[in-house]
């Protein structure tokens, strides 16, 4: 889940792709050459079999099996299910539920999330010319950090009392709830905590992509007597149009896989409000379904990789 | 044109996002009872590093800490070995299946890692490697988004300086090594700060792998005291978030150009 175990479409590079040589070469070259290859890729790919494309195999067969934990030792002694596992977690009330946490986290959280990333972009891009990369490096910070610790934080945070989020809307007279033991409030808690964490990253990308706008562009707009916002909305936002894609994705991507947040901040509670699917699928294989977490997996799977094809998809349109 | 209120914009985003760390650090020098007072008190009101000493006494954490990097030093020098020799091999070497080979290891890249996991929980404990070091490092050794990054790197050093290192005689693991590697030390920068960021902060497979103590990492013991018997122990908790948060702060100010660099290259997390 972290960035270690790596998700996102990473082969749709922002810059252009260059592409690797193809010069035809006289066969002994070709000989050393293919020998060479064998060499560099052997050690990688022993290693991405057994512990990537191996397991990835692995959970869609374990998926159509009856495993448990008690199999745990004798993995391939399973009977084959069918899709009993799939019917099995689409029909429960729980999953559906979980299901609808993670689409709630990710249809309010994304926009959110590339709003403020956005607006922040464009203060840096065209606002502030002095300390820029302090505010920059200031900003990004929180994704760097260990979602645990930020959760930790942000327990004092959202604490009901002695809170810090509870103190400030007290100075403008709000009265603040009772944040992550309100069955309301719980999950809007998370989302604001996953905006304050991530959008720096998708900052960061925006930035880059603003300063691949010429400033042509602009001072044509304002020829015309656009005003800022005018120039922001018809000119940049859609000259930003695949940057906005792009960051859409990969931060809907993240999204939808919503784990560490609500392991350490609520547990999926008050009464399963913020129980995401993969929390859930984390839960079903603490509990030794192991073939029922399999199929839950691979439910996520395909609504992560039905995105990305979406993506892909829109991207070749422009 | 004055723009003072574009600065104060940004800087009171600038203190939204700084609070929350200001916090924590200074609540790790207050004690339980003043962590809890109604209306919170911002600075420390008799500072006490007694959090620190019970974390660093009682509570095992230099164990954590020294599992934490040692895990993250060796994923980062697998990761840098091993991607940087399919990157190039994938960017520069005519072999076959060059091009299946790649689409396999980026096709990977979507998979969630929770598809991923109870296979590999499976498989590892099976191989007897539960609650061992080589259980929690093996799994992340190679990565393909560090293909990806090092491929692309490789790919946009110009081909002549192999053309001529071959002409000298040289062999093609000795350009590998010896010629196009050194080149690349912008890009096995960004790769080895990313992954041991995203080791260090790596938290799921560690959680299950991890089983007594001794072999916890950081995230994995401090997730653990927030949920157990020390849920209630809150100077200790955020004397832990500071331990687990400022080491990675410190390298990411120290090296953010290469992160930055990183994130707009690929647009990965």
């Amino acid at each position: 889940m972290s960035s270690a175990t790596l998700k996102g479409p990473a082969a749709q590079a922002v810059g252009p792709t260059p592409q690797p040589s193809s010069k035809p070469r006289r066969s002994g070259a070709v000989g050393r050459q293919t020998a060479a290859a064998w060499i560099l890729t052997l050690p990688f790919a022993v290693l991405f079999l057994a512990f990537t494309a191996g397991p990835v195999l692995g959970s869609l067969g374990m998926s159509f099996t009856d495993m448990k934990q008690r199999d745990l030792r004798t993995p391939f002694a399973v009977n084959g299910v069918g899709f009993d596992n799939y019917v099995k977690a689409l029909s429960d009330e729980t999953f559906r539920k979980a299901a609808f946490n993670t689409a709630y986290f990710v249809v309010i959280g994304v926009p959110l999330t590339l709003v403020v990333a956005l607006a922040a972009a464009v203060l840096l891009d065209k606002g502030v010319k002095k300390f820029q990369s302090l505010f920059r490096v200031g900003y990004y910070l929180p994704v760097v950090t260990s979602i645990v610790a930020v959760a930790v934080i942000w327990r004092f945070v959202l604490a009901p009392d002695s809170g810090l989020l509870n103190t400030v809307l007290g100075w403008i007279g709000i009265d603040g709830p009772n944040w992550l033991a309100s069955k309301t409030w719980a999950m809007p808690s998370l989302i604001m905590m996953a905006v304050w964490r991530n959008f720096g990253s998708a900052m960061i990308i925006f930035l880059a992509g603003l300063q691949g706008i010429p400033h042509t562009v602009e001072e044509a707009g304002q020829l015309d007597g656009a005003g800022a916002w005018k120039r922001f909305r018809y000119l940049i936002v859609p000259l930003l149009r695949p940057t906005i894609l792009f960051t859409s994705v990969v931060t809907g991507i993240g999204y939808l896989q919503f784990f560490e947040e609500p392991f350490v901040m609520t547990q999926g509670g008050p009464l399963n409000s913020t129980l995401s699917v993969s929390m859930y699928t984390y839960q079903q294989f603490g509990f030794g379904n192991y073939s029922l977490a399999a199929s839950m997996s691979y439910l996520l799977f395909v609504v992560i990789a039905v995105l990305t094809f979406l993506q892909f998809r829109l991207l070749r349109e422009k | 044109m004055r723009r003072w209120w574009i600065y104060l914009v940004a800087v009171l985003g600038l203190i939204a996002v700084a609070a929350p760390f200001a916090w924590m650090l200074l609540g790790s020098f207050k004690t339980d009872g003043e962590l809890l007072r109604v209306p919170p008190t911002w600075l420390p009101e008799a500072p006490t590093n007694g959090n620190y000493s019970e974390l660093f006494g009682k509570a095992n954490f230099p164990r954590y800490f020294l599992n934490s990097t040692l895990v993250a030093l060796v994923v980062t020098a697998g990761n840098l070995i091993f991607c940087s020799m399919l990157g190039y091999a994938l960017a520069k070497l005519n072999f076959k299946g060059r091009t299946p080979l790649f689409v396999l290891v980026m096709g990977t890249l979507m998979v969630p890692g929770m598809v991923t996991f109870v296979p590999l929980f499976v498989l590892v404990t099976n191989a007897g490697l539960a609650n061992s070091y080589p259980g929690l490092i093996l799994p992340f050794l190679v990565s393909p988004f560090g293909v990806f990054l090092m491929r692309q790197f490789f790919a946009g050093l110009p081909d002549d300086l192999m053309d001529a290192a071959r002409v000298d005689g040289t062999s093609e693991l000795g350009i590998f090594g010896r010629i196009m590697l050194p080149l690349t030390r912008p890009a096995l920068a960004t790769l080895g700060i990313l992954t041991f960021l995203g080791s260090w902060n790596n938290f799921l497979w560690p959680l299950v792998i991890a089983q007594t103590e001794d072999k916890y990492t950081l995230p994995v013991a401090l997730a653990l005291y927030s949920t157990g018997q020390n849920a209630q122990h809150y100077g200790l908790l955020m004397a832990g978030a500071v331990v687990v948060v400022v080491p990675v702060l410190v390298i990411f100010l120290a090296f953010q150009r290469h992160v930055t660099k990183g994130i707009a290259i690929t647009g990965i997390k």
